[in-house]
């Protein structure tokens, strides 16, 4: 198979605001699994800049949670560098959000404290009773009002996935990382919860990094996409988003989207087929 | 105006097609129904079976005699009489092999559930001595603790901690990846992830454990009783039934099983109030 076509200079350029500041640094991050003989990650390179959303999308198996992970502080990589705010991630920390496909709200503990669990963990119950009322503000936000003390059974997929955004925030990270977080909801509710995570991440000049399968979902929050092809890993196109902002679920049926769709997805289809 | 009539109305013309769904009376039975019914068939076999006069009386009393001893039994209990003191040795045997068996079995559970070291070095150990049949150890447990309350409360502890061991070990591996990720990116210490996830977790397997292991203490010191001359409610037992008594055997057994019953229904209740969360905490599913 031929990939000329793909030009990945190392020097990526920056996306739309070329003034922004540098969030997320990373530098010729590898990832090897010795035991299984797979190389997960090949030489990725990538800078957030403060206040972008950024999408990886690839197939399944392609090593983008790997690099998700990679990035949280939650494995380390086999060769590379991977800086935030200008310090190495050498483990989890508190300026990092992160969400996944699965709420993981805790059963026996109600919605509020679910929120606060974070703060708990970090600073003990005394400053989480106190980060009650930031917490009773998310939840505001989120339009979970009136659920504060309601076990997470009783909430809908949908209402479970805002309690988590609320959790992530709750410790006032500067950079979210998402690792496919509406993939187990229903399609409405999935568009919906997108065009909310939009307005909480302008809101918060949040840094966003989104791991995703879905092209549309990718195409419609994102100011650039990283297209990744599997084994190993690598990012093989970066998709500069120039929709304005804010976007809106209409603009799914422009032909600018759609080009940008069909773009991405011939970048997959050669990856697949490599 | 039925509602039917009032449907077809409203349709203009078009037939009704509301249908009943076809249940069979079978199912449809309420439970305490079912559970009368069961006991009647029950007990007019066992009196069919003992007027055809087959079975010795010896063997099989009546229930007529069975409860004619049940009362007996109740009356002696109830008025204080000679058979509460073994009463009493009995539920004294259980309750304490209960508290020491759950404490046992939940901090090896925890061991071995936790730790690497304890999974990979300590539950094999735990495997091999669970697949003993561990009423042979009854007599080393008379040698060493005597005929007392002791070696009964040893044995019915021994045979209840393995399933509490179990069920502890099994509620820490219960917890998904997502859960373990999330406290991770918390930056929580291990501690607090067994405190605040994986326990809380695990509790639905732990108080599993703890069902089968409450169970499990009655077997025990009914047995220690049996084999080590003791003087709990399996000795009155033991000598009703060396005076071919068969009726107060039954009788005391239906009494023992009440027991065991109450204590199972402590443990439900118990995780009814400590695990609300957990749909599937009823008698009939663990």
């Amino acid at each position: 198979m031929e990939h000329a076509s793909v030009s990945v200079s190392p020097q990526q350029k920056e996306p739309a605001a070329q003034d922004a500041r540098p969030v997320y640094v990373l530098r010729g991050v590898n990832k090897f699994y010795a035991k299984r003989g797979i190389h997960a990650l090949d030489d990725v390179n990538l800078t957030l800049v403060e206040g972008s959303f950024s999408s990886v999308i690839g197939a399944s198996g392609c090593g983008k949670s790997t690099l998700l992970k990679i990035m949280a502080g939650l494995t380390p990589p086999s060769a590379g560098s991977v800086m935030l705010e200008g310090k190495p991630v050498m483990g989890p920390r508190e300026d990092i959000g992160m969400m996944f496909q699965q709420a993981t709200l805790f059963p026996w503990r109600t919605v509020l404290e679910n929120i606060v669990l974070p703060i708990e963990i970090r600073d003990g119950k005394a400053a989480a009773r106190q980060a009650h009322d930031r917490a009773r503000d998310l939840l505001a936000m989120a339009g979970l009002t009136g659920f504060e003390h309601v076990f997470p059974n009783e909430l809908s997929g949908g209402m479970a996935q805002r309690a988590a955004i609320c959790r992530m925030l709750v410790s006032q990270p500067s950079v979210l990382l998402l690792d496919e977080p509406f993939s187990a909801l229903d399609e409405l509710t999935r568009d919906f919860m997108n065009m909310e995570l939009q307005r909480i991440c302008r809101e918060r000049n949040a840094t966003t990094f989104l791991v995703t399968h879905s092209i549309q979902e990718a195409v419609i929050l994102s100011d650039v996409v990283y297209v990744m092809s599997p084994r190993p890993g690598r990012f093989v196109e970066e998709v500069v988003i120039d929709l304005p902002r804010p976007r809106t679920l209409e603009m799914m049926t422009t032909p600018q989207f759609g080009a940008l769709v069909d773009r991405i997805r011939s970048q997959l289809d050669e990856g697949a087929l490599a | 105006m039925t509602l039917m009539d009032q449907g077809n109305a409203a349709s203009g013309g078009f037939p009704s097609t509301v249908w009943v769904e076809n249940v069979s009376w079978f199912d449809r039975v309420p439970r305490w129904v079912a559970m009368l019914a069961i006991f009647v068939i029950f007990i007019v076999i066992w009196q069919l079976t003992h007027l055809t006069g087959l079975v010795s009386p010896i063997l099989l009393p009546s229930p007529g005699d069975t409860a004619n001893q049940l009362y007996f039994v109740g009356h002696n209990l109830f008025t204080g009489g000679y058979m509460l003191t073994p009463l009493w040795i009995t539920l004294k045997t259980v309750g304490y092999a209960f508290l020491l068996a759950t404490a046992i079995g939940f901090s090896l559970g925890v061991l071995v559930g936790e730790t690497a070291f304890g999974e990979r070095a300590v539950m094999p150990y735990l495997v091999a001595i669970d697949t003993m049949p561990k009423v042979a150890f009854a007599p080393l447990f008379i040698a060493w603790l005597g005929f007392g309350i002791e070696s009964k409360v040893a044995l019915a502890t021994f045979i209840a901690t393995f399933p509490i061991i179990v069920g502890t070990a099994a509620g820490l591996h219960a917890a998904d990846d997502n859960a373990r990720m999330l406290f991770k990116t918390m930056g929580a210490t291990r501690f607090q992830t067994l405190m605040k996830m994986k326990l809380p977790t695990g509790m639905p397997h732990f108080f599993t454990g703890l069902k089968i292991g409450s169970v499990g203490v009655m077997a025990g010191a009914i047995t220690g009783e049996f084999l080590g001359g003791g003087r709990g409610f399996g000795d009155l037992i033991r000598v009703a039934s060396t005076n071919l008594d068969t009726a107060r055997v039954f009788a005391l057994i239906i009494y023992l099983s009440v027991i065991g019953l109450a204590i199972f229904m402590a443990v439900v209740w118990t995780q009814r109030r400590f695990v609300f969360w957990h749909k599937s905490s009823t008698v009939t599913d663990s």
